[in-house]
């Protein structure tokens, strides 16, 4: 059977070449990169390469890049390693954040912390004014993420940023799925922290980064040897850094040709869809999105049943979030956004990626609109 | 997630659809996951005739319902309200523990279902009777 993968958002496939230069540090070169003979400096030799095309890629120094198992430590370091030891013991987010954001949230209220989540509109724009007024308090950090992983919507982060320094108070953003969708300057936008993951831009799964700007104090999260210059406990992931590095690199060299190829065949889905398909709705902002990311609603018929009866013919998609796929309370990012709990219930995100062509496109039309119209003609409720 | 024989279930869904002219109509609903569920029962003298159902719902929900169906068309209406979310358990086989609140939501139409029908008795009686 055809297949065709949809959900780029949730993981990418690793790039060949990007496999390729892994290889040789899981056989030869295996060295431990904390080690000092010829094996040790070798693989240290690949890692500072990585670290340093990784900084290049947002305009950091090689020396603020950190690497993690993922942006789900990134996240929780950041959190961990600012609030616990901050006078002020309050944090703001914004409501549509990562579950890794959001659970170690919810672990800092438990322990006592004040965490509050900033508005965002219905098009998933945080909501400067919420921001503002809540800015008038002291807080310890601000974490807004570039991108949303749901619905796509890219945050305006020089203001949000500037603000944050206005105010004095330290800004992290979670760049997971925005790295090499936009343009990413930590130096002009005056972010402080940022978290990386490497399998959203065609590198391996279990490795990350978190930039800390210079001079910016972040408390210790993973205690034990003296790696990442006594900052984050554990060997380094040698073959995942050298693959990651590689992905990043390639990311960022092709950004031009690939985003604009994808952002058309985004737009290409969206208009098929909506003219093929009766009370269908985007999610997120028209325009201000990343260029992979399709999240419509089907009033009418559920998300789950619609993600299920993809995949029978081959299509792989999902509801919300992967990380969400086992829970039944419909998605936080769209309730945060206002969208009534039908049309949650009722939503699909399509994610691209560097091998969709038209081709796939036209299939998924072609097999949404039967799956759409039979689920309607079963369901309960009135599409509307 | 799912076993292949939910899967067969829901993708078939035999039972889907609108009765028309059906006796009773009972719907139920869970605020939480938001599914809504509608069966609708055909019924001659004390017998369930036939049985069809509308879901707006999860996979375990859509087959849920109509294993339900299944199970009361040819029974009285008292043997029906006997059938529980178990017996659709049964049939399903393994469904995963988050998804075992559906074949509840099924029980309680069926109940709906039957209550629906009731009343409709009720009122013909009383109309019957003037
Ligand atoms: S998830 Fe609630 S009925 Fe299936």
């Amino acid at each position: 059977m055809k297949r065709i993968y949809l959900d780029n958002a949730a993981t990418t496939y690793t790039n060949a070449d990007a496999l390729q230069a892994m290889i040789p540090f899981f056989t030869n070169e295996h060295g431990n990169a904390a080690s000092l003979h010829s094996y040790g400096r070798i693989a240290e030799k690949a890692v500072s390469e990585a670290r340093a095309k990784i900084a290049a890629a947002i305009n950091a120094k090689p020396q603020e890049i950190y690497f993690t198992s993922g942006a789900t430590e990134s996240n929780n370091w950041i959190l961990n390693g600012i609030v616990r030891n901050c006078p002020h013991k309050r944090v703001l987010v914004s409501a549509i954040e990562h579950q890794s954001i959001m659970e170690t949230c919810a672990q800092l209220e438990k322990d006592g912390y004040i965490v509050e989540y900033i508005k965002v509109g219905s098009d998933g724009l945080l909501s400067m004014n919420d921001l503002v007024a809540r800015l008038s308090k002291p807080a310890s950090l601000v974490s807004v993420m570039t991108a949303n992983n749901e619905v796509g919507t890219i945050q305006y982060i020089n203001s949000i940023a500037s603000l944050c320094e206005q105010r004095g108070v330290p800004f992290h953003t979670d760049a997971a799925q925005a790295l090499g969708s936009i343009m990413m300057n930590v130096k002009e936008m005056k972010i402080d922290a940022l978290s990386l993951s490497s399998h959203k831009v065609y590198g391996p799964k279990g490795v990350g980064a978190l930039y800390v700007r210079d001079g910016f104090k972040v408390d210790k999260f993973m205690h034990g040897g003296h790696q990442e210059r006594n900052r984050r406990a554990g060997t380094l992931n040698v073959p995942g850094i050298v693959g990651f590095g590689a992905a990043v690199e390639i990311t960022m060299r092709d950004s031009g040709v690939n985003n604009g190829r994808i952002k058309t065949l985004r737009e290409y889905m969206i208009s098929q869809v909506q003219e093929k398909i009766p009370n269908v709705y985007l999610n997120g902002h028209k325009t201000q999105r990343l260029v992979n990311n399709v999240n419509l609603s089907f009033a009418g018929a559920e998300g789950e049943a619609i993600l299920i009866m993809l995949d029978m013919v081959g299509i792989a998609a999902s509801t919300g979030s992967a990380c969400n796929s086992n829970v039944l309370e419909p998605s936080h990012v769209l309730s945060a956004m206002g969208v009534e709990d039908g049309l949650n219930q009722s939503s699909i995100r399509f994610s691209l990626g560097r091998n969709t062509t038209r081709e796939d496109i036209d299939y998924v039309v072609v097999e949404l609109v039967k799956i759409i119209k039979r689920l309607r003609s079963i369901s309960a409720v009135k599409a509307k | 997630m799912y076993n292949e024989n939910i899967m067969k279930i829901f993708k078939e869904a035999k039972n889907a659809g609108m009765l028309k002219g059906a006796s009773g109509v009972g719907v139920a609903g869970n605020a939480k996951c938001g599914d809504v569920m509608k069966i609708y029962i055909l019924v001659e003298g004390n017998v369930i005739k036939d049985a069809k159902f509308k879901t707006f719902g999860c996979v375990a929900a859509i087959a849920s319902t109509d294993v339900a169906c299944d199970l009361i068309k040819g029974k009285t209406i008292e043997q029906a309200l006997k059938v529980t979310n178990k017996d659709v358990l049964n049939i399903l086989q393994d469904v995963p523990a988050q998804k075992v609140h559906c074949s509840v939501l099924a029980q309680e139409a069926i109940a709906e279902a039957i209550k629906d029908f009731k009343k409709r008795q009720e009122r013909e009686a009383k109309k019957n009777a003037k």
